[in-house]
């Protein structure tokens, strides 16, 4: 092991699955839960498998390609037509997108 | 020869010369869909015949190519496209609930350049919920069965492109490849896929699983007519950030058909290829093996030299790509929330609420698991014991690569361990599912060109697959060693018969050649 971060105890408990429901914005039944809980801790012991490899001095690879970056000039041009964006809205009202009430 | 028994360029050269008209070429294939695919469920949606802007189209297409604006290889030739692909006004729902009604307002760029080429669209494909599984069972449209055999799968997550093209209901189709999407499907339903480098093929209107694997490839009847279609899709364009701006050079497999000694000769004496021992490991299937060995002394035959290496990285690519295609879908998917399309709760108080509602009724079980894993693997505290150690793993992947392609033109395996699994039989243990990937999600990790082409079939009678992997940009290298494999292995059988029947079991008197 060369990372000592990953804890080989359970790592989804309750309290840390609440809080992947909230980042996830997902909202799951108790046996919905329990099914993903008990898949995800077996899929996340199987992904240790990387701490076998030692990589402290490996640079991440993000981009495949060189071109990390790719800019273009700054200019106008014609988009979507506001009813044609809105044209797939679940709901929507004088060319806006209706929402539940926020406050 | 029938019409359903023509690859697309055979098809195309027909319509050019004037033998057959656009409509007789259209009508054949969705007459045929219509009655076969009740069995197959390969199509989400399949035009009618008697559709107003299809028929306006076919007017179009073939005045265009008597006058010359249409003059392309596949010209008048009917397409199938995957259905996460936006295809303006018609719906595009990436197997799920939550774009059920969606109808998208633009192309993606990949179906303009078909327009632009003449062909014709006649219908979107079947795929694992947003390209999430390895079966096409994902769907909540149900799932695609596999030609040869109703009991097994296609594979997927491209499985409705690459059944439709097996069962003749469509010459070539558009398929996706976020880590062996194409390959594996086109594997187990005996036909050819081609998944090109990172950045060769515009991902604009390709609705995102994974940014920085995903790519849109072809699935065709054998490799001359992926190449053609690979050949109008890709190239360059500013709506895709990560689209590389290299020339794509013409690949001609034209000549195979021409003179195939010469081919061969040509494309496999003096290659070197090498087979990661790891690829014939424990857990791959006796007969697939052995069909992915005689393929490669076929080659000898030919006078290119096959050696075998350690591709040491080979267990550790599965957990990088994990990793790495659920963080970005997480990321992705972040914009299904039910407010500017797609499904929305009914039920829900308030905007957060209604946010989660709808993702949860929307999204399948894979899809959520994924989702899950990724706002995990990403949140505070767990980024650099997972996501960041991922990318490090990757870069080691993609060095092991490097170094075997300064040694080969061309690395050959499997595409899968196995050949088709029965229905029903991944779903239920979906860590089993992930690692049946093992053999094709490395390349997605390094963005490098991989083609799936059918080298024999096991003693059920379902397809295998064998992989060449070339190095980045090469495609025209693979395509046309695959190529000139196809001329020694000979025609491939087929998945039906003259009367469209699907099924292996309908095959005896319908069947091509084969040597394999």
């Amino acid at each position: 092991m060369t990372d000592k971060s990953i804890d080989s105890n359970k790592k989804i408990d309750n309290q840390t699955m609440d809080n992947i429901e909230i980042l996830a914005k997902l909202e799951l039944s108790t046996d919905e839960r329990k099914k993903a809980m008990d898949e995800m801790e077996k899929i996340l012991s199987y992904v240790d498998k990387l701490n076998e490899l030692s990589t402290d001095e490996v640079e991440p690879l993000v981009h495949i390609m060189p071109d990390a970056n790719v800019f273009r000039e700054d200019c106008l041009k014609e988009s979507h037509s506001a009813e044609l964006t809105l044209s797939n809205a679940p709901a929507k009202r004088d060319n806006m997108f209706v929402v539940p009430k926020t406050v | 020869m029938e019409i359903l028994e023509m690859t697309a360029l055979e098809l195309a050269q027909n319509i050019k010369s004037g033998q057959l008209t656009v409509r007789e070429a259209v009508s054949a294939y969705i007459n045929h869909a219509k009655n076969t695919d009740k069995k197959l469920n390969a199509f989400l949606t399949l035009m009618d015949v008697n559709d107003e802007k299809l028929n306006k189209r076919i007017d179009e297409v073939q005045q265009g190519i008597s006058s010359g604006k249409y003059n392309g290889s596949l010209a008048g030739v009917p397409i199938a496209i995957k259905d996460n692909i936006c295809t303006k006004g018609i719906r595009t729902t990436c197997g799920s609930r939550m774009l059920e009604n969606f109808l998208p307002t633009y192309d993606a760029y990949v179906v303009k350049r078909l327009e632009e080429a003449g062909m014709i669209i006649i219908g979107k494909t079947n795929m694992d919920e947003f390209g999430m599984g390895s079966t096409t069972e994902t769907s909540v449209f149900g799932a695609t069965k596999n030609p040869w055999n109703n009991e097994h799968v296609p594979g997927g997550s491209s499985g409705g492109t690459c059944a439709a093209v097996a069962a003749g209901l469509v010459p070539l189709a558009l398929g996706s490849d976020t880590g062996g999407s194409i390959r594996q499907p086109a594997a187990f339903c005996g036909v050819t896929g081609l998944k090109p480098t990172y950045g060769r093929v515009s991902r604009s209107g390709l609705i995102a699983y994974a940014s920085s694997l995903d790519q849109i490839g072809p699935v065709g009847k054998n490799m001359a007519d992926c190449a053609a279609l690979y050949e109008i899709i890709a190239g360059y364009d500013s709506m895709d950030s990560t689209s590389i701006n290299r020339q794509v050079e013409s690949i001609n497999c034209g000549d195979a058909a021409l003179d195939g000694q010469m081919y061969v000769d040509k494309n496999l004496r003096g290659k070197t290829i090498g087979i990661p021992m790891e690829y014939l490991a424990e857990g791959t299937d006796e007969e697939v093996k052995s069909s992915i060995l005689k393929a490669a002394s076929l080659m000898e035959e030919a006078g290119a030299t096959v050696e075998y290496f350690n591709l040491k990285m080979t267990d550790y690519a599965i957990p990088a790509y994990y990793i790495i295609a659920c963080a970005e879908a997480s990321s992705n998917l972040e914009r299904f929330d039910g407010v500017k399309y797609g499904y929305r709760s009914e039920d829900a108080k308030g905007l957060h609420d209604m946010y989660k509602k709808s993702r949860t009724e929307g999204f399948g079980e894979e899809v959520k698991r994924r989702i899950l894993l990724g706002s995990f693997v990403l949140s505070a505290g767990y980024y650099d014991a997972y996501y960041l150690k991922a990318l490090k793993v990757k870069r080691l992947i993609k060095e092991e690569f490097d170094e075997a392609f300064k040694k080969y033109d061309a690395i050959m395996g499997p595409v899968a361990p196995t050949t088709a699994p029965k229905l029903g039989a991944s779903l239920s243990t979906p860590l089993k599912m992930y690692l049946s990937d093992i053999y094709t999600v490395a390349v997605n990790l390094c963005g490098l060109p991989a083609i799936s082409v059918p080298c024999g079939m096991d003693s059920k009678g379902l397809p295998i697959g064998m992989q060449l992997i070339g190095d980045s940009f090469d495609e025209n290298k693979i395509v046309s060693m695959a190529a000139a494999y196809e001329c020694m292995r000979g025609d491939y059988p087929c998945a039906y018969d003259n009367n469209g029947n699907a099924g292996i079991q309908n095959n005896q008197e319908g069947g091509c050649e084969y040597n394999g």
